[in-house]
């Protein structure tokens, strides 16, 4: 059994009166990739964004039960969210660079939790843009607008903006999906690299995402996590007749 | 009707609405100057006004204009900033913060001789500053707080809301998230507001006139606590107080007003592209 790094127990979660995860348990592998799939509206996103308590700027958000990351329960009282989210890293669906220079959206996160004296600050540039494959295309390019870049270095980057804090997990919620195919594929690969290091959970819309790149995938449909498995056993003999008909596109 | 004749008609009509607008300025100024541009000289500028006014200088007017709209500038922005911040990126929708906005609007239209009025029960009487420089910028402080705030609020809700969520989502705590993430990019909005302000502090009369305003005193103020002439005042004075005050002294000061007007203006147009160019999404 490998290690765990995210352990979710009985997790409910409620926008007002609406409730959008329902008694979900779950164990999410240390450095391995966890897809979660389900059909539009099943709460994808927003179990994702338990993960680093992005929820908690929504109005009216209501949790209950226990999510476990390093032994502690991020819902507990007195948990730093600042230190919660330098470990738990985010990356958005649509690459969202700041309008800064591509050296000044690196820096960023190390700024903010003064992480780095400042003549270290170009190694660590170097170190996160080789981790995300961009150090050669950019490396002459470091004081220019992030925003000049194509959409796939644009992700890229907002990948290896997350990298300089050390975290432990990366939520990535359908990071391909601004990307085309090939740059699509090219991200999956970073994945793969990148899991040598870091937990990483992901959302999709693409089943094929999901079977290529993922090591398990988790189905939720209306709230609930109907099966987590392999991904390979999702694919090929899953448990539950719901996940079998949506993996085979019979309905969402 | 065919459309290329309804599409002529109606770009005449915008053109002519346009010129409309543009020409009462050109008109104006174009009076001011011709009247007034024989009274610039550098004595003019520079030196005391003597004689009861018609004759000399307008120097202790033109600074003390400067300093009156320095100092409510001082006072208003950051506090303005700081209201709009507060308004936009920590109040919720509540009662309390409904109130506070219906408030500044309300303010905003308040007639300024009531900033006067005010200006003198809180400033001059109450605090004891007297008629001073500074009761005089703080009224007038008050008085462009509204457009200060409001042009900044426009500001920071202009600035994406997805800046916001990634500083938070990098474990950047709120207050860091609106240092480093938002009131960057929102600042050419705030200095927009900034100069706005700064245009109506210039110009206005009744907001001095209890609070500061000297109608003849030929010496520089020492302090804030000083009394002191103001362009828009002195004009006043000139024009409807003092007899045989040549035509050409009114004109000219009303130039040098409008002329200070604009050269203040346009320092801040110019920081604000400076910063424009800096920040771009
Ligand atoms: N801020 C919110 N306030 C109220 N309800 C919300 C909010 N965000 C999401 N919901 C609701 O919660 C449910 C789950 O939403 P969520 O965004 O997590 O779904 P998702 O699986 O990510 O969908 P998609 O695939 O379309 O991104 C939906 O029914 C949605 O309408
Ligand atoms: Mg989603």
């Amino acid at each position: 059994m490998s290690e765990t790094s995210i352990d979710i127990r009985a997790l409910n979660l409620f926008y007002g009166d609406f409730q959008a995860l329902t008694d979900i348990h779950l164990s999410i592998p240390a450095r391995q990739i966890t897809a979660l799939i389900g059909p539009s509206g099943c709460g994808k996103s927003t179990l994702l964004r338990v993960f680093n308590r992005m929820n908690d700027l929504i109005d009216g958000v209501r949790v209950t039960g226990e999510v476990v990351i390093n032994g502690k329960n991020i819902f507990a009282p007195g948990i730093d969210l600042l230190s919660l989210r330098e470990k738990v890293g985010m990356v958005f669906q649509r690459p969202n660079p700041f309008p800064l220079t591509v050296y000044e959206n690196i820096v960023f996160g190390l700024a903010v939790h003064r992480l780095a004296r400042r003549n270290e600050y170009a190694d660590i540039v170097e170190q996160a843009l080789r981790s995300v494959l961009l150090w050669d295309d950019l490396k002459e390019r470091l004081h220019h607008s992030a925003l000049t870049l194509s959409l796939e270095q644009q992700q890229r980057l907002c990948i290896a903006r997350v990298l300089p804090l050390k975290p432990q997990i990366l939520l990535m919620d359908e990071p391909c999906s601004a990307l085309d195919p090939s740059a699509t594929l090219h991200i999956e690969d970073l994945m793969r690299e990148l899991k040598k290091d870091y937990t990483i959970v992901i959302v999709t819309h693409n089943m094929h995402q999901a079977s290529r790149a993922s090591d398990r995938t988790g189905f939720l449909y209306l709230g609930k996590l109907i099966e987590f498995d392999d991904t390979v056993t999702i694919f090929t003999k899953p448990a539950q007749t719901m996940t079998e008909n949506y993996i085979s596109g019979r309905f969402g | 009707m065919d459309p290329r004749r309804s599409q002529k008609i109606a770009f005449a009509v915008l053109l002519l609405a346009t010129l409309l607008v543009v020409l009462p300025v050109v008109v104006i100024l174009a009076i001011i100057v011709a009247k007034g541009a024989s009274a610039i000289s550098w004595d003019f500028l520079f030196s005391m006004p003597r004689e009861g006014m018609s004759a000399g200088g307008i120097l202790p007017a033109i600074l003390g204009t400067l300093y009156l709209v320095l100092g409510a500038v001082i006072f208003a922005v950051p506090l303005g900033v700081m209201a709009a911040i507060y308004l936009v990126e920590y109040s919720s929708d509540n009662r309390m913060s409904r109130l506070v906005k219906l408030a500044i609007v309300n303010l905003a239209g308040v007639p300024s001789v009531v900033y006067g009025l005010f200006g003198l029960g809180i400033f001059v009487t109450f605090f004891g500053f007297g008629a001073s420089i500074l009761s005089g910028s703080l009224t007038l402080g008050i008085m462009i707080l509204p457009v200060i705030i409001t042009s900044s609020r426009e500001a920071l809700e202009s600035v994406p809301k997805h800046f916001r969520t990634v500083s938070l989502s990098l474990g950047a705590s709120r207050w860091q998230t609106i240092r480093h993430s938002v009131l960057p990019h929102a600042l050419p909005g705030i200095l927009t507001g900034m100069i706005l302000g700064l245009g109506r502090a210039a110009g206005e009369t009744a907001p001095i006139l209890f609070t500061v305003a000297a109608f003849y005193l030929p010496r520089l103020p020492q302090s804030v606590f000083d009394q002191s002439m103001a362009l828009p005042y002195h004009l006043y004075v000139i024009s409807t107080q003092v007899p045989g005050i040549a035509e050409n002294v009114r004109y000219g000061t009303a130039l040098v007003l409008l002329t200070l007007v604009l050269l203040l203006n346009l320092a801040a147009i110019v920081l604000r592209s400076r910063f424009r160019r800096k920040k771009k999404w």
